[in-house]
């Protein structure tokens, strides 16, 4: 074990502070520190993205990323997207389009298409294919998360369309 | 997986870095955007006691495009190279092969110091900065040298950079004529089974120069001189290509792993070079 | 403006059967509140980790757990040692062996559990698995059944008699020390007959490679021994929660009714979580001895090297027929790989599980299966991936005999098919290899399949495909994948089907609150197939009361009724029968509440989507939700007060689903790289209790057996070194490779289901599976290829090309 350090950072819009080793990894953190526990552990090497939580303005995922790192860092994961009330449009896309099963790899799924939505409001289903692939999932197939993702992507266009 | 516990150093310069990596010496590593060396240190195969990461070291960053020569800083990560509209305008293999590398999430972290420095040969950025003949700069105590890439890589994981050294940026002289980035994978996220990266010139009907690398087909990136001058001064036949082709064949040295075996990523290097030099001179 | 409420309007208010009702379960998964076992947090909860050995075959010789007790935050060291006393160093498999929880002198495989740490969070843990030191003494590894056989090399010395005499196994005597079982079903000798004087034999050998489910969140649980009441709570990721609470009870001699085993939510399971596994009997001493709570979650690695392998199959087929194609005799042998110990997730008496459906869809009157068990230094499991018991294995194993068949007959092999079908008038249908079938109409299924992909014009495509690569004009190939499979689900009756002696029945719990909602319970646990949902459907139809309004609730033994659980499809045809059938004694209950509110006798009301109401006059009527106040509120005579009823269901058979599966890929032959062009699936899984749900089932299953089919394996050198322990190397599939399938169906209930439900879940990867490697095959038919073992990946599919001779 080393000294802890000091860690500053935003999550979901709320100040964290705490003191962690530098090893702590970020989903640790979120998880086990902050009990935001919407981000999952899939394969712990890089390449499920159950995980993913958008830092800095990027999707990454937060096996593969030390706390110290992220020291100073604004993060958002699934429960920054949207409350009960006021569900963010892939939230309510995957439901209706069935997007998901076990749910397991939801929320990572989501965090990612909220960013790639944001980079590319209009894709394409190869787009959405391809800007999805940093996420696995063992129970859909991925047929109904990229209509749930294309879906969402109609509909937040339409609203941007109806408000201007 | 839980790596074991480090020191962690977040200098603001090069003078900090340098200075870590003086008093700790092979004890310590840079990270940059550490999805090559995080699950190294998970896994427990990489011991790292003292971690420098460079995230707030100055000058490190940014896509310089100017006078014939583009300069990436080590920090460029894979997905600014993709989004740089000037970058895949001057280099537009660059785009290509960066799209190819693992997944979204991770292309947003991964840098180009941090795929050229680490001597991965499963890593697609130093055959392609073979390809282009690029330059890379390191940082030490004595100041800075440069190197080129094509004569950084030693054996897997060994390079021409000490221990004391830090990779800052890479440069090289703006492509010109046709290029391809291709490379055969398993899956997305998944190393290559063969790549290959190639710059063509062409003069009329008749090839004026070509460079050539692969990746992953031996403990290095194979840049092969003699593929590029099977080509030069060819008009690009088929018969031109299988000289080309052959001529790298005799550099190349796979070994087997789940990709398969070395008869068969042998058959398929030619045909990825094949491919590659056939879409490169389409384009030139 | 509609001013009626019509008949239609009642129906479609309830949400029942049929209907595309969106899932109840997703607003918490996407909004991240899904509560998974590793999200359980206890109050000083500690952490488990194990130390495994990275040896396949080795003794030990010693264990020093010193350094890593020095650890501060260590709060101890588990070994074979410390479990001894409470004799839980071993334990009961589910198929008849005993297996080590901890290392007791030697390891069989790569992985194994040999100490467990227990530490205040897992990074100390993590820290002092390193420091746990254990001296190996090597041993002579065995990877090959075939060699384990014929090998001096005694795997388990345990179960050698002191004089070297081999003690009958569960599944009858052994015939070599490394030999586990020889089950064997139908006629060999006429079955050898028939073929041996047939005019037309097709043989194949056919290697089914070992994988593994791999469920996106690993294994794990969480025990919490309260020692001032005495009670164990146990959480973690189990299929079948009841039964692991007999079997702690079992092993560890707490009285079941101080075992409470919860099932949180379950990310994902294909039969990973139906096992017993080292973590949970050591996570549960644990928690006994330090008396506080133990947690213990998989990481990735440790779920692809010990817990659960799949497949494993060796298969050796004859078969005959007239040379009109008609299909004569059956002959299959296997010799199965189960690892270090004899795991296998089966019912007791089905030691291959029901491998014995390997006679396929089609009428084949005489067969003859022998499946031989074999210790190997390999992992230990054995479980149905997304499938039921060896189902995948069987289809598989009929689907490439009758294109091998198709072969020797130059016979087109959809046509092949068609002329061996059960008829549907031959239903109930009596296999040779002891199944009887409930229900099929395969002829329409086939006709409609093979219409939809204009199967006649994809055979010319590829035969113009054929002629341009031959004349150098295109080097790619293409291959028509096809598939017809039965499945055989919902284990089962409890007269042939236990798993621990235990009846695989399953259960149904209602109750129904005085304002007209209800609470039902159910012996199964979702893991993803939306329980909630379609259950609540089911009920919503028999009872009359909107799905919306009935909360289903599983995996809770304190609360839920006995059931063996998920897995083999058996939640819709057993649990789901369950329901139907206690849903009808609360109807029946409600029938009499009726008559006595309605002031007629009992015969004189009927059901009708919502109500009673009184026959010949319906205007005359009590809505359910009236009915079911009166329950509570009304002195009625002779009729307790209350409404609720449960069902124990043993089923009477299995059920049959079946279904009609094409693959249309191209082959680069130079790369080995596949191109899914299209895929078509016909489903038949009976009654459709939610088409959105059964499409998503469908959709899910053959990503899996794409995954199977292409590439997925769990691999091993000869050292016993597993080569694919990471996702790097263990093929699951992103968004990327995976292409969009066309689903269709056709409804064929099941005749003794109270539903007619079949079960959908598995079909589409015991169905996919042999659909893609068929067309992988079929790329290369007109090259002279006859069979190429699975996994298709990139260099195997370049090797069936190079050896075919077209790389010239």
């Amino acid at each position: 074990m080393t000294d802890k350090m000091h860690i500053k950072m935003t999550v979901n819009g709320q100040a964290q502070e705490f003191l962690a080793e530098p090893r702590e990894l970020l989903i640790h953190t979120l998880r086990e520190r902050l009990d935001i526990t919407g981000p999952h552990i899939g394969c712990e090497t890089s390449h499920c993205g159950a995980c993913t939580v958008t830092m800095n303005g990027k999707s990454v995922k937060s096996c593969t990323v030390f706390v110290a790192q992220a020291n100073g860092s604004d993060v958002t994961t699934i429960e920054g997207l949207g409350t009960p009330d006021n569900l963010h449009v892939l939230q309510m896309a995957f439901k209706e389009h069935h997007g998901l099963q076990c749910g397991f790899c939801t929320p990572g799924m989501i965090t990612r298409a909220s960013k790639l939505l944001e980079e590319n409001p209009s894709p394409t289903e190869e787009e959405v294919r391809f800007g999805m692939a940093g996420n696995l999932c063992r129970c859909t197939g991925y047929q109904n998360i990229v209509k749930s993702i294309l879906a969402a992507a109609a509909e937040m266009n339409a609203a941007k369309e109806a408000a201007e | 997986m839980i790596p074991a516990a480090f020191e962690y150093h977040r200098p603001k310069d090069m003078e900090g870095v340098l200075s870590v990596l003086a008093e700790h010496g092979d004890d310590a590593r840079v990270l940059a955007g550490g999805h090559s060396l995080i699950p190294m240190m998970k896994l427990r195969m990489a011991d790292v006691p003292h971690l420098i990461d460079l995230q707030d070291v100055g000058g490190l960053g940014g896509i310089d495009v100017a006078d014939g020569t583009i300069r990436l800083g080590a920090m460029v990560t894979q997905a600014e190279i993709i989004a740089h509209e000037g970058l895949a305008k001057a280099a537009p293999i660059l785009r290509e092969a960066s799209l190819q590398i693992a997944d979204p999430q991770v292309r947003y972290m991964g840098t180009i110091g941090g795929n050229v420095a680490n001597g991965d040969p499963g890593n697609d950025m130093p055959g392609l900065m073979q390809c282009l003949d690029a330059t890379f700069t390191l940082v030490g105590a004595d100041g800075e040298r440069q190197i080129a890439a094509r004569e950084f890589y030693q054996a897997a994981y060994m390079t021409a950079r000490e221990d004391d050294e830090v990779l800052t940026g890479v440069s090289f002289t703006v492509p010109s004529g046709g290029y391809a980035y291709e490379k055969q994978k398993r899956k997305i996220g998944d190393y290559a089974t063969a790549a290959a990266a190639v710059q063509i010139t062409r003069d009329g009907e008749t090839c004026s120069g070509a460079a050539i690398a692969m990746t992953n087909l031996s403990d290095t990136p194979i840049f092969s001189d003699a593929a590029g001058a099977a080509l030069t001064g060819t008009q690009v036949t088929d018969s031109d290509i299988d000289a080309a082709v052959k001529a790298m064949l005799s550099d190349i040295d796979p070994t087997e792993d789940n990709r398969g075996p070395i008869e068969f990523k042998r058959h398929a290097s030619a045909v990825i070079l094949r491919r590659a030099i056939a879409r490169a001179w389409s384009r030139a | 403006m509609k001013d009626e409420i019509t008949r239609e309007d009642r129906v479609d208010a309830l949400g029942g059967m049929g209907c595309k009702r969106k899932r109840v379960e997703d607003a918490r998964f996407t909004q991240g509140k899904g509560k998974y076992v590793d999200d359980i947090k206890l109050p000083g909860m500690l952490f488990g980790d194990f130390v495994r050995s990275p040896y396949a075959h080795a003794r030990i010789k010693s264990i020093d757990t010193s350094a890593a007790l020095a650890v501060d935050g260590v709060v101890a060291v588990l070994t074979a040692d410390d479990l001894r006393p409470l004799g839980l160093h071993w334990m009961p498999t589910l198929a008849g062996d005993k297996q080590m929880v901890l290392a007791d002198g030697k390891v069989l495989f790569q992985g194994q559990e040999v100490a467990y740490v227990v530490a205040r969070d897992r990074y100390i843990a993590a820290d002092a698995v390193e420091l746990v030191e254990v001296e190996y003494e090597d041993l002579p590894v065995l990877v090959d059944p075939f060699e384990a056989l014929k090998s001096d090399v005694v795997l388990r010395e345990d179960l050698v008699a002191e004089d070297g005499s081999l003690p009958d196994g569960a599944h009858g005597p052994r015939k070599h020390p490394n030999h586990i079982f020889t089950w064997e079903v139908g006629e060999k000798e006429a079955t050898a007959q028939v073929i041996d004087s047939a005019e037309i034999v097709a043989e194949e050998s056919m290697y089914y490679h070992r994988t593994h489910p791999c469920p996106l969140e690993t294994c794990g649980c969480v025990a919490s021994m309260d020692k001032v009441n005495g009670k164990l709570t146990l959480w973690g990721t189990f299929q079948a929660p009841h039964a692991i609470r007999t079997i702690v009870s079992l092993i560890s001699g707490i009285e079941e009714h101080n075992i409470r085993v919860i099932s949180p939510d379950i990310g994902g399971g294909f039969g990973n979580k139906v096992g017993a596994y080292a973590g949970y009997v050591c996570s549960v001493v644990a928690s006994i001895v330090t008396g506080v709570s133990v947690k213990w979650i998989e990481d990735r690695m440790e779920n692809l090297m010990t817990t659960a392998f799949a497949r494993d199959y060796w298969m050796k087929g004859r078969i005959s027929a007239t040379p009109e194609g008609k299909i004569t005799g059956l002959w299959c042998e296997v010799t199965a790989d189960h690892g270090g110990f004899d795991a296998c997730a089966d019912p007791t008496k089905f030691p291959a599980g029901f491998m014995n459906i390997c006679t396929g869809s089609y009428d084949i009157p005489t067969a003859y299966l022998a499946v031989d068990g074999v210790y190997t230094n390999k992992a230990p499991g054995g479980v149905s991936y997304r499938c039921s018991f060896r189902v995948t294995e069987a289809v598989y194993f009929i689907e490439r005999m009758i294109e091998v068949l198709a072969i020797e007959l130059n016979m087109d092999a959809a046509e092949l098919r068609r002329i061996n079908f059960i008829r549907k008038d031959q239903f109930p249908y009596q296999s040779a290899l002891g199944w009887e079938y409930d229900s099929g109409d395969y002829h329409t299924a086939w006709d409609k399949a093979l219409k939809a992909v204009d199967y006649d014009g994809l055979r010319a495509e590829q035969a113009q495909r054929v002629e341009e690569f031959k004349a150098g004009k295109t080097r790619k190939l293409m291959g028509v994948g096809l598939s017809f499979f039965t499945e055989i689900v919902g284990a089962g009756p409890v007269k042939n089907c236990d798993i621990l002696g235990l009846g695989m029945f399953d259960s149904c719990e209602i109750r129904i609150h005085p304002t007209g909602s209800a609470i039902a319970r159910l012996g199964t646990i979702s893991q993803g197939q939306g329980h909630a949902t379609t259950f609540a459907q089911i009920l919503a139809s028999e009872i009359g009361l909107p799905a919306d309004s009935i909360t289903i609730e599983e995996g809770d033994t304190d609360t839920a009724p006995y059931g063996l659980g998920t897995y083999g499809s058996r939640s819709t045809p057993v649990a789901g029968a369950a329901t139907a059938m206690a849903g009808r004694k609360i109807r029946a209950k409600a029938q009499m509440i009726a008559a006595y509110l309605l002031e007629v006798h009992d015969d004189d009301v009927e059901f009708d989507v919502d109500r009673f109401a009184v026959k010949g006059a319906p205007e005359k009527f009590k809505t359910m939700k009236e009915i079911a106040f009166a329950a509570y509120n009304q002195a009625i005579p002779g009729i307790e007060p209350g409404l609720e009823a449960v069902s124990y269901y043993d089923p009477p058979n299995m059920t049959y689903p079946f279904g009609a599966y094409v693959c249309v890929m191209d082959i680069d032959v130079d790369t080995g790289v596949t191109d899914i062009r299209r895929f078509y699936a016909l489903d038949d899984c009976g009654t459709r209790i939610n088409p959105m749900i059964i499409e998503g089932q469908v959709h899910g299953g053959l990503t899996e057996a794409l995954a199977v089919a292409l590439g997925q394996e769990i691999a091993y050198d000869d050292m016993g070194n597993v080569k694919t322990g990471t996702l790097m190397d263990f093929f699951l599939p992103t968004a990327w490779e995976v292409p969009n399938y066309e689903t269709d169906y056709t409804v064929t209930p099941s005749p003794h289901h109270p539903i007619g439900a079949k079960g959908v879940g598995e079909s589409p990867h015991v169905g996919g599976v042999p659909c893609f490697s068929n067309a992988v095959n079929d790329a290369f038919r007109a090259f002279g290829l006859r069979h190429t073992n699975m996994p298709h990946d990139h260099w195997r599919i370049w090797k069936t090309a190079n050896d075919l001779g077209l790389h010239g």
